[in-house]
């Protein structure tokens, strides 16, 4: 195990170093003149080598991929062309936003998937499984944007129940940051009433956001399920007279666990990037809003931060699902790198 | 037909006489899952409308009429009209083709690049195998979308960019599957005897392995390609990909946006055709890949 967290740890390096170069060919190399991008588009020949200089872009550019990756590992990811602060500062600001969005969509992929996906899996070919299946399949082909579109317009323009967008009401008082995150930072400061409001405010965003992961989870639970019910441990388990309800809970449910955890793990990505489509339909301001208000103001530092976090976030959550998928499966060791069975 | 192909007829897998018969074992099976009877359906549909998009149009789909404006959906105009007064029936039939070209264009490049890198490293082995692999697992290590998204912000908004983009984060899926199937077909006995009757490195990667990969490419592909209509959609809905007036359905999505509350029809059917659209490949796929691979088959 150690050894397997060591292997994938240097990888880590490796993946991080390689992100790196695509970042820096993305900013540097691919826009032709990244100092006239920087100095704006009415700048001057005198202001764009004024500002070469300054940002070292009138150096060789091994020279610049080393100020780049220096500045990187001093969490420095330069100044944003929008409001002229630090990158690194406004993704901070931002990030909590979008971390508290994503996991409540992981919540809701995880409560509800699993349990729904082991309901399809036992009544399978039955008319709750075709109709879960059909929904499965809708709910992959949803564009994220659409579907939060179509959901302000039942529960906010039709059923008026939940609020349209943002984090709180324009009346709610945000809570004293401490996590940036509402739901905590509410609780912490004893404000209840704002709690129910993010809480509110939160379900339809993570709704839209958790749609498509949450048809992928259903259905490899299913199939995993359906998988483990022929095996013959369960076979055993059920012939020794165990109640069936233990036997879906011990036998059946913990063991479709283990291939549903690599599929959800992969699905963090989607939804880290998905982030960026709700947050825009939702106004939600997290770095997926930011990001994309980069995008309209050509802010490539602000661009190529959020990519960077993004990514970076995604890879950690993939090493821990793997260190996850061996404390799940003890057949597997990656150390040894042999598969007992 | 060159000698080495000549030389051992026998071992070459029989594809051209198999295949008529397998062919049409799939198609049978493929329509006999209702579900994939569907994707089949509406697929064939959305390329008849993409091809015939301006016989059947009702309106132009660029050209601004203001006395139209955000007309509810009536007799005249189906779905309504948008903030110009264009038909927005006459911009979803247009902005079918941009969809499936840009689509197919996606998987166009991220396909053969996939391939060859994957050839290349399936079939060398080594550190060629080492190098071009540790570069795939690079791009793997971003999610799809944000990297996509980074890209095609620096190359510039523009259809054809968020296109180049969406393939560039697309081909280490294909790299990857090519060269596992490589790996395992280089060691087959016809490959063996292609070699030992003199066949050429190139020959052997491009007319004996290559030629078995096609399934499960071909596959691949119909399995992507409603993920990058989604994609792309995707990244014109935030700004990167067709820019107005091109009538594509992200955009039109992303205009509509400013008028949901009231003109509800202005991102309804845009959307809808989006999801119809990536639901009918994906059911299509789904349905390829059950009656292709016998493994699936249950």
């Amino acid at each position: 195990m150690g050894t397997f967290i060591l292997r994938r740890l240097m990888f880590l390096v490796l993946v991080l170093a390689g992100m790196c170069v695509i970042t820096f060919t993305l900013t540097h190399v691919v826009p032709g003149d990244p100092a006239r991008l920087l100095a704006g588009q009415h700048a001057s020949a005198e202001e764009v080598r004024t500002v070469a200089s300054m940002y070292g872009l009138d150096r060789p550019l091994p020279t610049q991929f080393w100020i780049y990756v220096r500045n990187l590992l001093h969490g420095d990811l330069g100044l944003s062309l929008t409001d002229r602060r630090p990158v690194s500062e406004d993704l901070g600001q931002f990030l909590p936003a979008s971390m508290e969005l994503t996991l409540a969509a992981v919540l809701l992929v995880v409560l509800i998937g699993l349990p729904v996906g082991l309901w399809a899996g036992v009544s399978r070919g039955r008319p709750i499984d075709h109709l879960l299946r059909f929904l499965t399949v809708g709910g992959v082909s949803m564009p994220i944007f659409w579907f939060g579109i179509i959901l302000q317009i039942v529960f906010y323009k039709q059923l008026q129940i939940l609020p349209i967008g943002g984090r709180l009401g324009i009346l709610d008082m945000e809570p004293p940051r401490v996590t940036g995150f509402y739901l905590i930072d509410t609780l912490l400061a004893g404000d209840l009433p704002t709690f129910g409001s993010a809480l509110v405010h939160l379900i339809l965003p993570a709704s839209a956001l958790a749609a498509g992961s949450l048809a992928v989870v259903t259905r490899m639970m299913r199939a995993s399920v359906i998988e483990v019910l022929d095996a013959d441990h369960v076979r055993t388990a059920r012939a020794k007279g165990l109640l069936p309800a233990i036997v879906l809970t011990r036998h059946v449910f913990r063991n479709a666990l283990i291939p549903t955890t690599t599929v959800l793990g992969l699905q963090v990505g989607a939804l880290l990037a998905g982030n960026v489509l709700a947050e825009v339909v939702f106004n939600w301001p997290g770095i997926g809003l930011y990001a994309v208000n980069a995008i309209r103001n050509l802010d490539y530092p602000s661009i190529m931060g959020v990519t960077l976090v993004i990514s970076v976030i995604y890879v950690l959550v993939n090493l821990l699902v793997d260190i996850a998928y061996v404390a799940l499966d003890p057949r597997i060791s990656y150390g040894a790198g042999k598969r007992r069975t | 037909m060159s000698e080495s192909a000549t030389s051992a007829p026998m071992l070459e897998p029989a594809t051209a006489w198999v295949a008529p018969v397998r062919r049409r074992g799939t198609l049978r099976r493929l329509v006999a899952n209702p579900l994939s009877a569907v994707g089949l359906a509406l697929v064939l549909f959305a390329v008849a409308v993409a091809l015939a998009a301006p016989l059947i149009a009702p309106a132009d789909p660029i050209a601004m009429m203001p006395d139209l404006r955000l007309q509810p959906p009536n007799l005249a105009h189906w779905m309504g009209t948008d903030d110009g007064g264009r038909d927005i029936l006459s911009r979803i039939i247009f902005g079918t083709r941009s969809s499936l070209l840009t689509a197919l264009g996606i998987l166009a490049v991220a396909s053969v690049t996939g391939t060859a890198i994957g050839l290349a490293a399936g079939y060398f082995g080594g550190w060629v195998d080492e190098v071009l692999m540790r570069i795939t697992d690079m791009f793997l290590a971003f999610p799809a979308l944000v990297l996509a998204m980074g890209m095609a912000a620096t190359l510039g908004p523009s259809l054809f960019n968020a296109m180049l983009a969406t393939a560039v984060v697309w081909w280490p899926w294909y790299a990857r599957l090519v060269r596992g199937q490589a790996l395992h077909l280089k060691h087959e006995a016809f490959v063996e005897a292609a070699r030992v009757s003199g066949a050429s490195a190139l020959r052997i990667a491009f007319h004996h392995i290559l030629r078995n990969c096609l399934t499960p490419i071909i596959v691949q592909m119909s399995l992507d390609i409603g993920y990058a209509i989604l994609t792309l959609a995707s990244l014109s809905f935030i700004g990167l990909g067709a820019q107005a007036p091109t009538p594509e359905w992200g955009s039109m999505v992303s205009i509509g946006r400013d008028y949901f509350l009231d003109q509800w029809w202005m991102v309804t059917f845009p959307g809808l055709a989006i999801f119809l659209a990536v639901m009918a490949f994906n059911l299509l796929g789904d349905g390829l890949q059950e009656a292709l691979s016998p493994r699936l088959r249950r």
